[in-house]
C-alpha cells in the first residue's frame, strides 16, 4: 500500500480518539471504559520507547567502551606482547609482555573451576537429594548460600587471607614443616587465590546445579531405586548425567565472574612482579586484572605505558572470552551427547 | 514384632485369603496383615489383610484415590522415600518380615520389580536401560550382559522390534514399546515378584492388549501384582482380584467369583459400573 493510503486512515484514527476523549468527558458511564482503552494504548508505546531506548543505550555504552579500548590498545598489541615475559621492563611498550599474566590468570581460573565444581555439586546434591527440604540445617545452608552471593568481593579477599593463608596455611606449615623460617603454605599462593575465588563463585554453581537437579523427572529416580540401586548409585548414574549441562552452566557463570575479579586475589596470591612463572601451587602469580591496576598506578612513564595498559585490557577481555567459549563448547558437546539419548 | 502369619490359618476367608481350592498349587507368597498407612495425618490404608499367592496374577481394583498405588508401594518399600509416611501392621514376603530392621531394602527391591504407571525409561540406550539393574549389581561381563538383555527383551516381547537398534535411545520408542522396555528392565534382574501400577493406563488398546498378553506369559515365572482401575482388564488377566475402596479392602477372591458372584454389595455395584 502506498503512503497516501495510510495518511487519511491515521487522521481518521486521531479523529476518533479525539471524539472518544470528548465523549469521555461528557458521559460518565463510559468513563471507566474509555480510560481503560486509552490506558492500554498510551503506556504500551511509552514502555516500548523506554525499554528500546535503554537497550540502545546499553549497546551504545558497550560499543563505546570496546571501541575505546581497541582503539587505544591496538598500537600496543603484538605477537611479541602476548608471548613475551616481563624481564626487560614491564612499563615499556617496546619491551614488556604479558605472557606470565595470561598464564597466571588462566591458571587461577582453571584451578578455581576444579575446586568449585565438585564442592558446589556435592552441596547441591545434598540439598536436593538427601536433605529434607524443611529441616533447619537445609534452611541454614540455603540462607548461607544466598548471603554468600551478596558479599562484596574484597571481603572474600580478606576471608581468604584470614582463613586459607593464616589459618589453613599457617597450620600446614606448623604441622608438616616445623622449624622452617620461610612459610611455604602460610603465604599468598596460586592455590589460595583459586580457593578464595571458588568460595566466591560457590553460590552460582550450587544454584545452577540445584535447578537442573530439580528439573529431572522424579520417575527416573524411582525407576532406579525400584531396581535395587542405592541412592548414591541413582545420583551418580541417573541424576548427575542428566544434570551435567546445568552444572556446566554454573561453571560458565563462575568462570565469567571470576576471570575479571581482582579484589579476592589481591591479598591471596597475585604478585606485583615475578621474574618467572609460578612453579608450584604455593607460588604467587602475576594476573592480568591486577597488572592493569599496576600499570595504571605505578608507571614511571605514562606515555610509554598507556598503549600496553590498553593492550593488557584487550588481552584480559580476550582471555575471559576464550575461557567462556571453551566452557560453552564443552557444554554443547555434553548436550549433544545427552540429546542423542532423549 | 508380629509373629509371621501361618498361611494355613484361614482368616476371614472370602475377604482376605481368597478361595483356595482352585489354586492349591500356588503357595502364599506375600502375607499382608493389618497394614495401615498414613500420609501425615491422612489415613490412606486401613487395616489391610491379604494373602497373595505365587505365580498368579493378583489384581487390585478400585476407584482412583482409594489407595491402590499406596498399597503396591508398601510391598517394595517405595513409600520409605516419602517424608511423613507412617506404617503399621506387617508385610511378610516368603515368610520374611520386610519391615523388620534386619531387612536390607536394597536387596528387597532386587527381589521385587516394579513397573510404573507412567513409563520411565532412562534417557540412555535400550541396551543400557536393560543392563542397568545388572550393572549396579556389579555385573561387568559383556557376554553375560548381552545374554541378559536379549533374554529380557524376548521375555518382554520386544526383541524383534528393537534388536537392530539396541544402542539407540530408549526415548525413541513408542509409548507401548517404552512400557514393555520398562517391563524388560524390571525382569532383567530376575525378581520373584513384579509389581505393576496401572501399566497400560496411558496406552492405546492395541498396546494395552500386548501388555496384557505379556502379563499372562510372565506369570508362568513371576508373581504379578497389578493395580488397575480397568475392571475388564482385571477380569481378562488376573487370577485373583481385590477390591479397594477408601483405603479399605472390601473384597478379595478369585477373579472368576468376584466378577460373577461377589459377596459384597459394594463390590457388585462397582463391578457393574454403578459407581467409581
Ligand atoms: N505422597 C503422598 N502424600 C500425601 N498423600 C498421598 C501421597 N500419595 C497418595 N496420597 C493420597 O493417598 C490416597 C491414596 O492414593 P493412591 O494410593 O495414589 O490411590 P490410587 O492409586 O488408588 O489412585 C489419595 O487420597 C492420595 O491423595
Ligand atoms: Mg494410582
Amino acid at each position: 500500500m502506498s503512503k497516501v493510503a495510510i495518511r487519511p486512515e491515521s487522521f481518521d484514527t486521531q479523529l476518533r480518539k479525539r471524539r472518544r476523549w470528548q465523549r469521555m468527558l461528557l458521559r460518565d458511564e463510559n468513563l471507566a471504559w474509555d480510560i481503560r482503552r486509552v490506558g492500554v494504548d498510551l503506556p504500551s508505546s511509552v514502555f516500548t520507547g523506554l525499554t528500546g531506548g535503554a537497550t540502545l543505550m546499553i549497546v551504545g555504552i558497550l560499543a563505546f567502551i570496546l571501541a575505546n579500548i581497541l582503539w587505544n590498545g591496538w598500537s600496543g598489541l603484538s605477537w611479541r606482547f602476548v608471548v613475551a615475559g616481563t624481564t626487560e621492563d614491564m612499563f615499556d611498550v617496546n619491551k614488556a609482555g604479558v605472557f606470565p599474566m595470561i598464564f597466571g590468570t588462566a591458571a587461577r581460573v582453571i584451578l578455581m573451576t576444579l575446586f568449585v565444581i565438585p564442592v558446589g555439586v556435592i552441596t547441591a546434591v545434598y540439598l536436593t537429594e538427601y536433605a529434607s527440604p524443611t529441616s533447619p540445617v537445609t534452611r541454614i545452608i540455603r540462607g548461607a548460600v544466598n548471603n554468600l552471593a551478596g558479599v562484596p568481593s574484597i571481603v572474600f579477599g580478606l576471608f581468604g587471607l584470614g582463613f586459607f593463608i593464616s589459618f589453613v596455611g599457617g597450620h600446614l606449615d606448623r604441622l608438616f614443616l616445623p622449624g622452617t623460617a620461610e612459610p611455604v603454605w602460610g603465604k599468598p599462593a596460586l592455590v589460595w587465590a583459586s580457593m578464595t575465588l571458588a568460595v566466591m563463585t560457590l553460590p552460582v554453581v550450587i544454584v545452577a546445579t540445584e535447578e537442573s537437579l530439580r528439573a529431572i523427572l522424579p520417575g527416573l529416580r524411582e525407576a532406579s531405586l525400584a531396581l535395587g540401586a542405592t541412592k548414591l548409585q541413582t545420583v551418580v548414574k541417573v541424576v548427575l548425567p542428566q544434570a551435567l549441562p546445568g552444572i556446566l552452566t554454573g561453571g560458565i557463570l563462575a568462570v565469567s565472574r571470576a576471570a575479571g575479579e581482582v579484589a579476592p586475589i589481591l591479598f591471596t596470591g597475585a604478585a606485583y612482579y615475578m621474574a618467572h612463572l609460578p612453579q608450584s601451587l604455593t607460588d604467587q602469580f602475576m594476573d592480568l586484572g591486577y597488572h592493569v591496576y599496576v600499570l595504571s598506578t605505578q608507571s614511571p612513564n605514562i606515555e610509554l605505558t598507556r598503549p600496553i595498559l590498553y593492550a593488557t585490557v584487550v588481552v584480559l577481555l580476550g582471555l575471559t572470552f576464550a575461557l567462556n567459549v571453551a566452557a560453552i563448547v564443552i557444554r554443547s558437546r555434553v548436550r549433544q551427547r545427552l540429546r542423542a539419548m532423549h | 514384632m508380629p509373629a509371621p502369619m501361618d498361611p494355613l490359618v484361614k482368616l476371614d476367608s472370602r475377604i482376605t485369603v481368597g478361595s483356595t481350592e482352585d489354586h492349591a498349587s500356588h503357595a502364599p507368597l506375600i502375607e499382608v496383615k493389618d497394614l495401615s498407612l498414613w500420609y501425615g495425618t491422612a489415613n490412606a490404608l486401613d487395616h489391610i489383610t491379604v494373602l497373595i499367592r505365587e505365580r498368579v496374577v493378583t489384581a487390585f481394583i478400585g476407584p482412583s484415590g482409594c489407595g491402590k498405588s499406596t498399597f503396591l508401594r508398601c510391598l517394595n518399600r517405595m513409600n520409605d522415600l516419602i517424608d511423613h509416611v507412617r506404617i503399621a501392621g506387617s508385610v511378610h514376603i516368603a515368610s520374611q518380615d520386610i519391615y523388620s530392621h534386619e531387612v536390607d531394602v536394597i536387596e528387597l527391591r532386587k527381589r521385587i520389580g516394579m513397573v510404573f504407571q507412567k513409563s520411565n525409561p532412562f534417557p540412555k540406550s535400550i541396551y543400557d536401560n536393560i543392563a542397568y539393574g545388572l550393572r549396579i549389581q556389579g555385573v561387568r561381563d559383556r557376554a553375560a550382559l548381552d545374554e541378559a538383555v536379549e533374554k529380557s527383551l524376548r521375555d518382554a516381547a520386544l526383541w524383534e522390534e528393537v534388536k537392530d537398534r539396541l544402542h539407540s535411545s530408549a526415548m525413541g520408542l513408542s509409548g507401548g514399546q517404552q512400557q514393555r522396555l520398562c517391563i524388560a528392565r524390571a525382569i532383567a534382574i530376575r525378581p520373584e515378584i513384579i509389581l505393576m501400577d496401572e501399566p497400560a493406563s496411558a496406552l492405546d488398546p492395541l498396546a494395552t492388549a500386548r501388555i496384557e498378553d505379556l502379563i499372562l506369559e510372565l506369570k508362568k515365572e513371576f508373581t504379578i501384582v497389578i493395580v488397575t482401575h480397568n475392571m475388564q482388564q482385571a477380569a481378562r488377566i488376573s487370577d485373583f482380584t481385590a477390591f479397594f475402596y477408601l483405603g479399605k479392602l472390601v473384597e478379595y477372591d478369585t477373579t472368576a467369583r468376584m466378577f460373577t458372584n461377589p459377596a459384597r454389595k459394594q463390590t457388585e455395584d462397582y463391578i457393574t459400573g454403578r459407581f467409581g
